[in-house]
């Protein structure tokens, strides 16, 4: 059986679109060359599209036009108005999208396979592109409906505790089994029937696997959904032949399993334990009563605070979701601003996992304004808060929780953590004395010595400080 | 292409996105999942086929509506990645 053949210029074209591909991921190593390579992307899109239209769909011009229209459309105005704490969700959304349209590829293929060169005259589907179809399909639905999930969870929705069924591990590795199953049975009986179970057990799996897995895996699990789509993606360019379509599914399938391995490694996590979910649950009552011992803690004010942080030299400020979620972001930038004023020395730490996606808090921060080179990764800044007259903790707790590194029983046990409690004053910005992280453990740095808890919320408690700045 | 072209296609560049994403620097990974998720919607290639062929009613529109998804995350996916690359701005020169 011969494919239907695709130009040699055509084939180069592909060929050119991934490499360009290729080169808006490497744009990405420093800030400074990052949007020449989102431009990159953006001709290696445009030269894929154009190529497949001048080879295939000039009859159909109109209507691919039109849909064309309306979908870049609806994502060009929804990607102007998005605000930036809500990028996890859209992020979900997006990927949710990514694996619907695998899945209608990959029937639109299976319906008119002869349109695919897949098939011959008499319309019976090439076994090898039975399985990459299967494939595709089934992780094309697995993306959507796990990604489906994950939108509800993190636009809250949907409660972001874990919800667990009984057996679901046996439920959820017999559904796995039978799709790879009747994956395989597929290559010997091309019925639409079994297309259509294994489309639906796939979209049923995606939903089961990540219902259990609670708010603070979700980081791993945006990163685990972004390395499926990518495969989707790869596997229907098997499907297709498709150079374009198999070097960017590989590379969006690789990078979004370093992603979830980066988050997995700073909360000390093994992918399986999160994979199983049920993290973040509410804490189990064993916990006992020596925990909730009342311990004496030390209240500090909006003034005390502002005076102590112009009177340091160097100030390192840590900010969590919490910051997000109080959009506190832009006055805390101009209480960084105001400290540099009086000669002090800001700098910003970001954990990997702080916020609700790898790289969130950057984001946020650079939305506000704060230039990049204040901001430092983890283990670049850890050393410094010995030298620190004061650390500043704006919406973050698990990531600076000395359980971490000293109980073996903690649920973060583990986790890299911020080395808080060397600098001389601890500043932490908290609601209210009763919440606790999302990991649901107590935290020594509340009841140290040198610790200051500001209690309000983070926004108020900051543009408070700032009017105490300024005077 | 025969299968075993395209797999040497595929285990390769495993490899190189491997290499590259390693090279991403953590402040833009928030970027990097957007503008991954853009170029994974190259799986409109797809789309196009389907969308343009004769021959199945139902594969055609299946097709064009894959275009319709595929295109929001394209144009949203680069767009919302631009949007966040300008934001990122290096210390002013005093």
């Amino acid at each position: 059986m011969e494919h239907i053949t695709t130009p040699p210029w055509a084939m180069l074209a592909y060929l050119v679109a991934g490499v360009l591909f290729i080169m808006a991921l490497r744009g990405l190593s420093s800030p400074a060359t990052s949007r020449a390579g989102n431009r990159y992307g953006m001709i290696g899109m445009t030269i894929a599209m154009v190529t497949t239209l001048a080879t295939h769909g000039l009859a159909s011009l109109p209507e691919i036009a039109g849909a064309i229209a309306v979908g870049g459309g609806l994502g060009f105005v929804t990607a102007r108005k998005i605000k930036m704490t809500d990028m996890p969700q859209l992020v979900a959304a997006f990927h949710s999208l990514v694996g619907m349209a695998a899945v209608l590829v990959g029937l639109a293929a299976y319906l008119n396979p002869i349109a695919f060169g897949i098939a011959g005259p008499d319309g019976v589907i090439e076994v090898q592109s039975r399985i990459e179809m299967g494939l595709g399909i089934a992780i094309g639905a697995i993306t959507f409906s796990g990604s489906v999930i994950a939108f509800l969870k993190l636009n809250g929705n949907m409660s972001g505790s874990p919800i667990m069924l009984p057996g679901r591990h046996a439920i959820n590795l017999g559904t796995l089994l039978g799709i790879i199953g009747l994956v395989g049975y597929f290559t010997v009986d091309q019925s639409p029937w079994v297309i259509a179970v294994i489309t639906a057990l796939s979209f049923a799996i995606g939903f089961l696997l990540i219902i259990p897995i609670g708010g603070a895996d979700m980081p791993v699990v945006v990163s685990m959904l972004n390395s499926y789509s990518g495969w989707a993606a790869a596997a229907m360019g098997f499907t297709l032949h498709n150079t374009a379509m198999i070097i960017t599914g590989a590379l969006v399938g690789s990078s979004g399993a370093i992603l979830s391995y980066i988050m997995c490694k700073a909360m000390n996590r093994s992918f399986i334990s999160v994979i199983a979910g049920g993290f973040g649950a509410a804490p189990e009552a064993s916990s006992g009563g020596a925990a909730k011992v009342q311990r004496p803690w030390k209240r500090g004010a909006a003034e005390d605070a502002a005076y102590l942080m112009k009177e340091a030299e160097n100030v390192i400020i840590i900010p969590g979701y919490g910051m997000a979620v109080a959009q506190a972001q832009h006055v805390l930038r101009e209480m960084g601003d105001l400290l540099k004023k009086s000669g002090v020395n800001v700098k910003y730490a970001i954990h990997p996992v702080a916020g609700r996606m790898p790289g969130h808090m950057n984001v946020l921060l650079a939305e506000a304004n704060v230039p990049y080179d204040e901001v430092f990764e983890l283990e670049d800044i850890n050393g410094e808060f010995a030298q620190a007259d004061v650390a500043f903790i704006i919406g973050a707790n698990d990531v600076v929780n000395p359980a971490a590194k000293t109980d073996k029983s903690s649920p973060i046990y583990g986790m890299p953590v911020f080395d808080v409690d060397k600098a001389k004053t601890v500043m932490f910005i908290k609601r209210s004395m009763g919440g606790v992280g999302y990991a649901g453990v107590d935290n020594d740095v509340f009841y140290m010595d040198q610790t200051m808890m500001l209690l309000a919320d983070a926004k108020k408690m900051v543009e408070d400080i700032n009017k105490a700045l300024a005077h | 292409m025969d299968f075993i072209s395209i797999l040497s296609v595929f285990v390769m560049a495993c490899f190189v996105g491997y290499y590259v994403v390693w090279s991403v620097t953590p402040a833009l990974h928030t970027p990097l999942m957007a503008v991954t998720n853009a170029i994974s919607s190259v799986i409109v290639v797809g789309a196009l086929v389907a969308g343009a062929a004769e021959g199945s009613v139902v594969s055609k529109w299946l097709g064009l509506l894959a275009v319709v998804l595929a295109s929001v995350n394209i144009f949203g996916g680069f767009a919302v990645t631009e949007r966040m690359l300008a934001m990122y701005k290096k210390k002013e020169k005093k």
